[in-house]
Parts: C-alpha cells; sequence; structure tokens
C-alpha cells in the first residue's frame, strides 16, 4: 500500500517536523537519522497516536488523518512493552484476533500458527518474563502477523539485541512482510539494518524528512548531516 | 558461590546503631512499660470491648468508602487532561498535611449544625444535620484519606508503560477489555496496600475521633486511652488498652509493609494518559466525578479560609503568639530530630542491604505501629514515678512527634538513598569518597529535594498534630492545635477560626520552605 504524507506538519513545543513525501510501496523503507530528529514521532503520527497540526496522511489515497489507530490499516511494534507482563504469550498473541480472548478452535490453531512461524513453538503459556528480548519482540511479530494489516511501523524494535540477533530477526521481519506483501517503515539508527533490508531509506534530522533515496546510493554518498550522524566526515 | 559482604563504613556503622538506639528506647520501652504496668489490671471490660470493635468497625469502613470512591476519580484524573489539573493534583495533596484539627473545623461548617448544607436545609424546613458521631468520623477519613489513595492509585496509572495504551488503542479494545487487561491488573497492585495504609490511619487517628465522636456508641481505643490517662487517671486500664491498640496495629502494619511499595506522596501522574476513542458520556461521567470531588474537598478548605478572615478581624484570643512559638519549636525540633535518625537509618540499611538491612527497615517501619497514645501512654508510666509528665510536656511531644514521622521520612529517603548508590555508588567507591566527604559532595547534593520535602512534610504534620499533647499539657501551656481545640470547646468559634487559618498557613508554609529549598537551585 501507498502510504503519502502530504505536507504534514507538527510542533511540540520548540520542535517542528514536516514531511511531505510519497513511501515506496510494498517493500520496505528504512528511517535513518540523530536522536531527537523525530523518527519516532513520524511513526506515531501515521499510527494515529499524535495529531498533526496541519497536512493529510494518506493510505491507497484514503484520508487517514483522522481516524482511530484502530482503524488505521497498520500495525506498529514498539521498541518495548509490546506485551503485557500478566499475560501469557499466547494471550498476549490472540489479543491480534480477539481482543476480549474468547477464541474458536480455529483461532486457537491460527495463533499456534503464527507462534510457530515466529520460532516459539510450546511457549505458549510462559510470561514474557520468562522470555529474552528477542523472544518478546517476536511475539510481537507474531500478533501482528496474525492482523495482517498491509502497513508495518516498526520503531527500532531490535535496539537492545546482539548483532547477530538483530539480523536474524530483520530477516525474519523480511520474510514476513513478504509474504504479506506489506508496505513496512524501519526506524532503525543503524545503517546496516537499512542496508539489509530496505532498498530506500529516508533522512530524518532536525525535524525535516528527506525525500527516500536509495539505500546503497545513500550511504555510499551520504549528504553533510547524515555523514555527521553516521561519523565518516 | 559464597557472598561476603563489603565492610561498612565505620561512621555509618555508629551513626546507625546509635539511631536504632534511639528509636529503640522511644517505641519499645514505652511498650515494654505498657506490659510491665498492665499486669495489674483484670484484662479488658465489656466496654473495653466494645470500644475495640468499633475501632476496626470504623477504620475498616472508613478505608473501604474512601477506596471505593477513589478508584473512579483516580481513572477519570488518570485519563482527563484539562486546564488546571497539576492544581487538582496538589488540592489532592493538602489534606493531607492539613491539621486534623483544622479539618473537623472545616467539615462542620459546611456538614455541621449551623453549616451550610444544614442551612440550605432550614430555608426547605428541613431539620439540622448532625454528623456527631460515626457519620462524621467517616466523612473526616474519607476526607482525609480519598486524595491519598487517589494519588496513590495515579501512582500505579503512572508505571503503566505508555505503550500499552497505544496497544490497547490499536488493538481497538473496548473499555472492557481495556479495563481488564490495564485497569485491573494495576488496581490489583495498588488497592490492597491503600486500603491497610488507610485503614491502620483511621485505627490510630485521634483529634477526629476526639472533635467528632466520643459517647459510648463513638470512642476508640485512642479516645478510651486518653479518657482514661486524663480523666479517670486509670494507669493499668490505659496501658492495656494501649497493648491492645498496639496488637491491632503491629498487625495491620505487618501485612501492609508487605504490600507497600510506594507511600503515595510523590508527585502523581502529571501528565494525563491520552486515550483514543473516548465517548461523550465517559467525558461526562468523569466530568461530574471530579466536579464532585472538588467540591467535596475544596468548600472545607474554603470555609476555613473565609471563616478565618472574618475571625482574624474580630481580633485574636491571648497568648496566641506564645503558643505559635511553642508550635514552631516542637514542629523543628521533632523534624530534624526524624530525619537525623531517617538518615543515618537509611544509610545503614543501605549499606547493609541485604536481610539485615531489611530487618532494621522492618524495625523502624514498624514505629508506624505504635500510635501517638501507644507511645505516650508508655512514656507517661515511665516518667511518672520520677518527674512530673505535665512538666515535660512540650519535649515529650516533640519526641514522639519525631517518633511518628520517622517512617515517613525514611519511606521518602531510602529509596533516594538506593537510588544513589546504583548510580554513583561504585564510581564513588573507586575514588574512596567516603564518609562525610561522600556525603557533602554526593549524596547531599543528589537528595536535597527529597530530604527537603521529607523534612517539610514531617514539620509540617508535627506542627498541626493534636495528639500527645492532649494527655501532658498543663492548663497553661498549649500548641496551637490544642489552642484551637479548647476555643471550639468552648463555643468561641470565631476565635477557633482565627487560629485555625493561622495554624494552616504556618503548617503549610513550613512544608513550602523545606520543600522549595531542598529543590532551589537543584542541577540533578
Amino acid at each position: 500500500m501507498a502510504i503519502h504524507l502530504e505536507n504534514l506538519k507538527l510542533t511540540q513545543g520548540t520542535f517542528t517536523l514536516s514531511a511531505n513525501l510519497t513511501f515506496a510501496t510494498n517493500q520496505t523503507t528504512a528511517i535513518i537519522g540523530p536522536s531527537g530528529g523525530g523518527k519516532s514521532t513520524l511513526l506515531m503520527l501515521i499510527a494515529g497516536f499524535i495529531m498533526p497540526d496541519h497536512g493529510r496522511i494518506l493510505i491507497d489515497d484514503q484520508d487517514i488523518t483522522n481516524d482511530q489507530p484502530a482503524s488505521r490499516p497498520l500495525t506498529m511494534l514498539f521498541q518495548e512493552n509490546n506485551l503485557f507482563p500478566h499475560l501469557t504469550v499466547f494471550q498476549n498473541t490472540a489479543l491480534g484476533v480477539q481482543p476480549n480472548l474468547k477464541l474458536s478452535p480455529l483461532e486457537t490453531e491460527t495463533v499456534d500458527a503464527a507462534l510457530a512461524r515466529v520460532g516459539l513453538k510450546g511457549r505458549q503459556n510462559d510470561l514474557p518474563a520468562n522470555l529474552s528480548g528477542g523472544q518478546r519482540q517476536r511475539v510481537a511479530l507474531a500478533r501482528a502477523l496474525l492482523r495482517k494489516r498491509p502497513v508495518l511501523l516498526l520503531d527500532e524494535p531490535f535496539a537492545a539485541l546482539g548483532p547477530a540477533l538483530r539480523h536474524e530477526m530483520l530477516e525474519l521481519v523480511e520474510e514476513i512482510r513478504a509474504s504479506q506483501n506489506a508496505t513496512l517503515l524501519l526506524v532503525t539508527h543503524s545503517p546496516e539494518d537499512a542496508r539489509r533490508i530496505a532498498p530506500e531509506t529516508v533522512v530524518i534530522a532536525d525535524g525535516t524528512v528527506s525525500q527516500p533515496h536509495n539505500t546503497a546510493d545513500l550511504l555510499k554518498n551520504p549528504p553533510r548531516i547524515l555523514a555527521e550522524y553516521l561519523g565518516n566526515t | 558461590m559464597a557472598v561476603r559482604a563489603q565492610p561498612i563504613n565505620k561512621g555509618i556503622a555508629l551513626a546507625g546503631s546509635a539511631a536504632i538506639l534511639v528509636v529503640a528506647l522511644l517505641v519499645l520501652a514505652p511498650v515494654g512499660a505498657l506490659f510491665a504496668r498492665a499486669e495489674g489490671a483484670g484484662g479488658i471490660s465489656t466496654y473495653g470491648w466494645s470500644v475495640v470493635r468499633f475501632t476496626v468497625f470504623q477504620a475498616v469502613l472508613s478505608a473501604l468508602i474512601s477506596v471505593t470512591l477513589a478508584i473512579p476519580v483516580a481513572s477519570a484524573l488518570a485519563r482527563r487532561d484539562f486546564r488546571g489539573r497539576g492544581l487538582v493534583l496538589s488540592l489532592m495533596g493538602a489534606p493531607f498535611l492539613l491539621p486534623s484539627i483544622v479539618a473537623v473545623f472545616g467539615l462542620l461548617a459546611i456538614w455541621g449544625r449551623s453549616g451550610i448544607f444544614s442551612d440550605i436545609l432550614a430555608s426547605f424546613g428541613a431539620g439540622p444535620l448532625d454528623i456527631y458521631g460515626l457519620t462524621g468520623i467517616l466523612l473526616a477519613h474519607v476526607f482525609f484519606n480519598l486524595p491519598l489513595v487517589v494519588r496513590m492509585i495515579l501512582q500505579g496509572w503512572a508505571a503503566v508503560p505508555v505503550e500499552h495504551f497505544r496497544l490497547a488503542a490499536q488493538l481497538g479494545l473496548g473499555p472492557r477489555p481495556t479495563f481488564r487487561l490495564i485497569e485491573m491488573p494495576l488496581l490489583r497492585g495498588v488497592v490492597p496496600a491503600a486500603f491497610l495504609v488507610t485503614f491502620l490511619l483511621c485505627m490510630t487517628s485521634f483529634a477526629i475521633v476526639l472533635a467528632l465522636g466520643g459517647g459510648p456508641k463513638a470512642t476508640t481505643v485512642e479516645l478510651a486511652i486518653y479518657n482514661a490517662l486524663r480523666f479517670e487517671f486509670d494507669l493499668s486500664s490505659a496501658a492495656m488498652l494501649a497493648i491492645v491498640q498496639f496488637a491491632l496495629c503491629i498487625t495491620a502494619a505487618i501485612v501492609a509493609l508487605n504490600l507497600t511499595q510506594n507511600a503515595g506522596f510523590g508527585g502523581g501522574l502529571m501528565t494525563a494518559r491520552q486515550r483514543w476513542g473516548d465517548t461523550r458520556l465517559a467525558f461526562w461521567q468523569d466530568t461530574i466525578l471530579i466536579t464532585i470531588t472538588l467540591i467535596f474537598l475544596g468548600l472545607p478548605m474554603l470555609a476555613i479560609l473565609f471563616r478565618g478572615i472574618n475571625g482574624l478581624g474580630a481580633g485574636l484570643p491571648s497568648g496566641i503568639l506564645t503558643s505559635l512559638l511553642i508550635s514552631l519549636g516542637i514542629a523543628l525540633t521533632s523534624a530534624a530530630l526524624a530525619i537525623s535518625l531517617a538518615l543515618a537509618l537509611a544509610h545503614l540499611i543501605d549499606s547493609l542491604r541485604g536481610k539485615f538491612g531489611k530487618t532494621i527497615e522492618v524495625f523502624a517501619f514498624l514505629t508506624l505501629a505504635a500510635s501517638p497514645f501507644v507511645i505516650g501512654t508508655g512514656l507517661f508510666i515511665m516518667i511518672n514515678p520520677y518527674f512530673s509528665p505535665f512538666a515535660l510536656a512540650l519535649p515529650i511531644t516533640a519526641l514522639v512527634n519525631a517518633a511518628i514521622t520517622l517512617p515517613l521520612a525514611l519511606r521518602i529517603l531510602l529509596p533516594a538513598l538506593t537510588r544513589i548508590r546504583q548510580n554513583y555508588g561504585q564510581t564513588a567507591d573507586s575514588i574512596g569518597m567516603q564518609g562525610w566527604a561522600r556525603f557533602r559532595l554526593l549524596t547531599w547534593p543528589q537528595m536535597r529535594a527529597e530530604i527537603g520535602f521529607a523534612t517539610g512534610l514531617c514539620a509540617a504534620l508535627s506542627m498541626g498534630d493534636l495528639g500527645v499533647i492532649t494527655l501532658f499539657a498543663p492548663p497553661d501551656i498549649a500548641t496551637l492545635p490544642l489552642v484551637m481545640y479548647r476555643l471550639m470547646g468552648s463555643y468561641r468559634i470565631e476565635a477557633a477560626a482565627a487560629v485555625a487559618l493561622i495554624l494552616t498557613t504556618s503548617s503549610f508554609t513550613l512544608f513550602w520552605i523545606f520543600d522549595r529549598g531542598g529543590r532551589l537551585g537543584n542541577t540533578s
């Protein structure tokens, strides 16, 4: 699905974020830039947790600017706290199917299947506290898988993981995205993540969102603001 | 793996042990004296048991009403953002600092026989309200504890990660699943503790029962002790009652200790939790709820203000300045003592950590179970054979107030000290920053906000306390709360109003000075 941000503008105190661009459809775009530059804020705007002061958000030409978060065709994964600590792995995942957790036998099977898909077979009855950081995010991915929304927003969900695990998770994400033919926006601070799964990359710094660039070209020839952030000036 | 304890700094060990000794003398010795004295008494009379039953009954009822009402008020406040929200949250903190006898005065001005509502009823030809007895006790206890519980629940709200609310919004969870998934777990964590703390406060509340209760139907153990000592001079039954009170409270305190992680004195939830998919019905429910709460809490405070200003216009009773100075002296002495003890204990507990530290912590918190009257009665019995307890009224009051406010101070200071150790302890250790230098250069700058806040609380509470002073005070010496109580007793309402305003203003000012002073120029 095509995500189009039309003259989007948000002011919070002294910080202003403005964006006017279209993200590539049915593929992954990385969002990169220094902390405090507005990366998370941009995802929160698209997800509907913050309202813009001006402009519109369109998904496949449908204006969703004033829609409730739940009615937007997207799923967002946060950096942490994606799970309710008092619910089991199964229950946390099943929330993606039935908010009241009353599941039909068929729905139970799909939840089990989603958990197996992210490599958590047999962990249904564990509590989040008994999982590693990576496993917790896998549960959140399983839930996203079940919600089958055509847009996925990932706000650095693997930032706390080690390199090998992060790569593994990214590959899983990309696999899930491809199987659902979804559009994925991935906030990251690692150029390597972008190179790995995102054909295009957007740079956000000081509240300004750049146009999408080819990731390889961008990293080979970074503009000054990105070069300063990456530290290879 | 064997765990060897790190050696403890000598200064900390010395100061900490001294503090333990003082607390033991202040709490255990009086309790011991009670046991020695109560031996002669032939157990508890039927009257005594009815007093015990009433005490527990009113405390359970007060806690139940406070908590039940606080839950919806807290959710409304947690989810609504409006102009003046910060002010409303501050108002929720005000009753805690309000001297209880002043609160009684304010409540009578609204709900009493000649209060506003009685006047309104009279214009319809209905009889005046009468809140003396159980009704008044409950009203006053809810007035004090509702806002306290609201703040405790708001801290529970503050601990819920903001992502969970976003998650609920994204998954389209309706009001019921949201309640079940977010609010229920947070309430389960907070409500039992809030209930027990409220129960404990209502078990030991004295001034309210003294002013609004009394008689065979509305006497609590604390009041019965007071009667036995003050009017019957029956030391044995006073001691017996004090032991019962101590046993009841220590049971509640031990249970409460296991449940309370936060004492509810923090700022609460300073920014509202945004919610998505709001309905008009929910909006109006919350608005009405918040408005009623504000009226319930605000009217008595406004009455205190306006009647006080009128009363001041009519002139002050004589000797008020002396009483003000006495009260200030007691407040500052007991606050200084409580904070020194709390600091020494906190350092010892924090450096011992583990089982040993926990034991000392529990011991210090158990002073909470020894109510002012339990300690007061014990001291009375200890001193009586040697001195006239009445001559020592003021030092005893200051001492008892220090013992009573100590757990509160410790609750505030200990977490701050632990935080400092976790953040900077290893750095300080590695450069050999120890003893006084460590306190001056690390601890003090890092926790002066908490020290200021705790000192302010202890001073204000001590200033407004009307407790043991009623046992010991000779007729010619009085603290401000006692002056006020005597004026109310002789129906000099205008003068009482003036004193109420002076007392409230000085209590709040004391708190403000210390709290502000602790945060002034704070860079951390």
